[in-house]
């Protein structure tokens, strides 16, 4: 079994890389998420119900999907395959905030984002992938590798995988490392 | 190949995987109504332990009732942790903590893949272990119901506030469930239970609501009927949640997939959704009635399904004798 990477983007609070290139950003942290959506996207207002996790992993997967030059779809079988250490913390605690004693306000919008699969649903809502999608709580992005691997080696494997790292710990704090993987 | 060395359930209906089966049988139920377990929420109807349970200690409880002779603390052994919410929000503290307990130095796994998780779960261990890096694979489904949690399912208007009625005209909703359940996998040859293939895929369609083709549950349960008849699947067991959209995404998938006639096991009215335990629990429930209840042949499969919020859906096929 080969692999293939063939693209990257590396995103922090602070920075942006695509494939070992640095892109020039003028905002930091959550307005940069925007800033860059305004750039790359701008017509798909559902990334401003997003959470932040829902958010980086979107706009992350956008740029590197389009520096692939052609949406993967049905017949290009394609998984989804994230991880992160602390799940969907950041949110859980936003929608915590309106649920406590004295402040009950629980609001389904908030809810639906304190899962941390959600944003691999986000991307496969966006670029019409009806593959797998995954998520995983990990102790760090090296742990992610033998689990790609494995689901590489199956039977049905995908032919193409957007996989790695997608973290959001709290407010303005993130980071996302995604790769666009090819079962060769 | 992956075989079950061992299984448990812990539900408030009773300890160990036979306990459960014959409150299935029995017809015994949960789900009862909760007025004042959690503060500001509404009343609700779900299966709750009568006493609130933490999170590490019902999983290892679970674990250690998974009667297996398989080695814990071995570095070929690797704990794969299935919840959604975890301990108090944190999943992967606790993921470690019940591993160490067990000695195994291996860092664990934890699948979040909202309801499929404990679907998921199996197929991730399935994958580590047909790939030769481990050969045994400790599976744990746990969640414990919280403000948090009932909260929100209300916030979606998606609890009933009766014991749930899945796939009737009347359905008003779920009822959500506390339970932990564990199936230790293992590469060495056993009598019993073999895990054959699972399948993943997403509706990419809408975070919150089911497809209403059933897209994403269909192109699953055509994965795995892959080298089977329809003929010799002996249980369905579906998701099942009795909210008024999953129900009829599901029987949309399973006409589609030529399964209308299978008999299907839905289980969702004896122990409510119990979440990250959904999977594992109600597999080890339709093996059991597929083996011990319902079977005309000495061999027979079954598929397990769930379907979740972020357009996921899984089914996992396992042969039965």
């Amino acid at each position: 079994m080969e692999m293939r990477v063939s693209h990257e983007i590396e995103i922090t609070p602070t920075s942006v890389i695509l494939d070992g290139q640095p892109i020039a950003v003028n905002d930091t942290g959550e307005k940069m998420l925007v800033e860059l959506y305004r750039r790359y996207v701008g017509d798909y207002p559902k990334f401003f119900k997003m959470d932040t996790l829902a958010r980086l992993g979107f706009i992350a997967a956008e740029i590197v999907l389009k520096q692939q030059g052609q949406t993967c779809n049905s017949q290009q079988p394609t998984a989804i395959i994230l991880a992160n250490r602390s799940a969907s913390i950041k949110n859980d605690t936003d929608y915590l905030a309106t649920i406590s004693d004295g402040n009950y306000y629980p609001s389904p919008a908030l809810f639906v984002y304190t899962l941390p699969n959600i944003v691999t649903g986000e991307i496969a809502i966006r670029h019409h992938i009806q593959g797998e999608t995954s998520f995983y709580v990990l102790d760090n992005p090296e742990q992610l590798e033998p689990i790609v691997q494995s689901t590489l080696a199956t039977r049905h494997s995908p032919a193409v995988i957007l996989t790695g790292w997608c973290e959001c710990s709290e407010a303005n704090m993130f980071n996302a490392k995604l790769q666009i993987i090819w079962n060769n | 190949m992956v075989y079950c060395a061992g299984h448990s359930i812990i539900s408030p209906l009773g300890e160990g995987s036979q306990a459960n089966l014959e409150a299935v049988r029995a017809g015994r139920s949960g789900l009862k109504q909760y007025t004042d377990r959690f503060p500001s929420v509404e009343p609700f109807c779900a299966s709750l332990f009568d006493t609130p349970q933490s999170f590490v200690p019902l999983c290892i409880k679970s674990v250690e009732l998974a009667v297996t002779n398989v080695d814990l603390a071995s570095s070929q052994t690797v704990f794969v942790l299935s919840t959604t919410k975890g301990d108090n929000l944190d999943l992967w503290t606790p993921a470690q903590t019940i591993a160490r307990h067990f000695g195994n130095p291996n860092r664990p796994i934890v699948v979040s893949n909202a309801c499929t998780s404990g679907v998921c779960a199996q197929i991730t261990a399935k994958r580590l272990l047909d790939a030769g890096l481990y050969r045994h694979a400790v599976v744990v489904g746990c969640d414990i119901q919280s403000q948090f949690i009932v909260s929100g399912f209300q916030a979606f208007k998606a609890l009933s506030p009766e014991p749930c009625l899945p796939f009737s005209p009347d359905r008003k909703g779920l009822n959500l469930g506390e339970a932990a359940a564990t199936m230790v996998l293992t590469t060495e040859p056993r009598d019993g239970w073999c895990l054959e293939t699972g399948s993943i895929h997403n509706d990419a369609n809408h975070i919150s609501a089911p497809s209403r083709t059933g897209e994403g549950a269909f192109q699953c349960l055509q994965d795995v009927l892959e080298g089977v008849s329809v003929s010799e699947i002996a249980l369905l067991g579906v998701h099942g949640t009795a909210t008024l959209y999953n129900d009829d995404m599901e029987k949309i998938a399973i006409q589609r997939a030529g399964l209308e006639n299978v008999l299907v096991s839905a289980l969702k009215p004896v122990f409510g959704h119990t979440m990250g335990a959904a999977g594992v629990l109600e597999t080890i429930i339709c093996a059991l009635q597929a083996t011990q209840s319902y079977s005309v042949n000495r061999t027979s499969f079954i598929i397990k399904m769930l379907s979740g919020f972020g357009g996921v859906n899984a089914a996992v096929r396992w042969r039965c004798e």
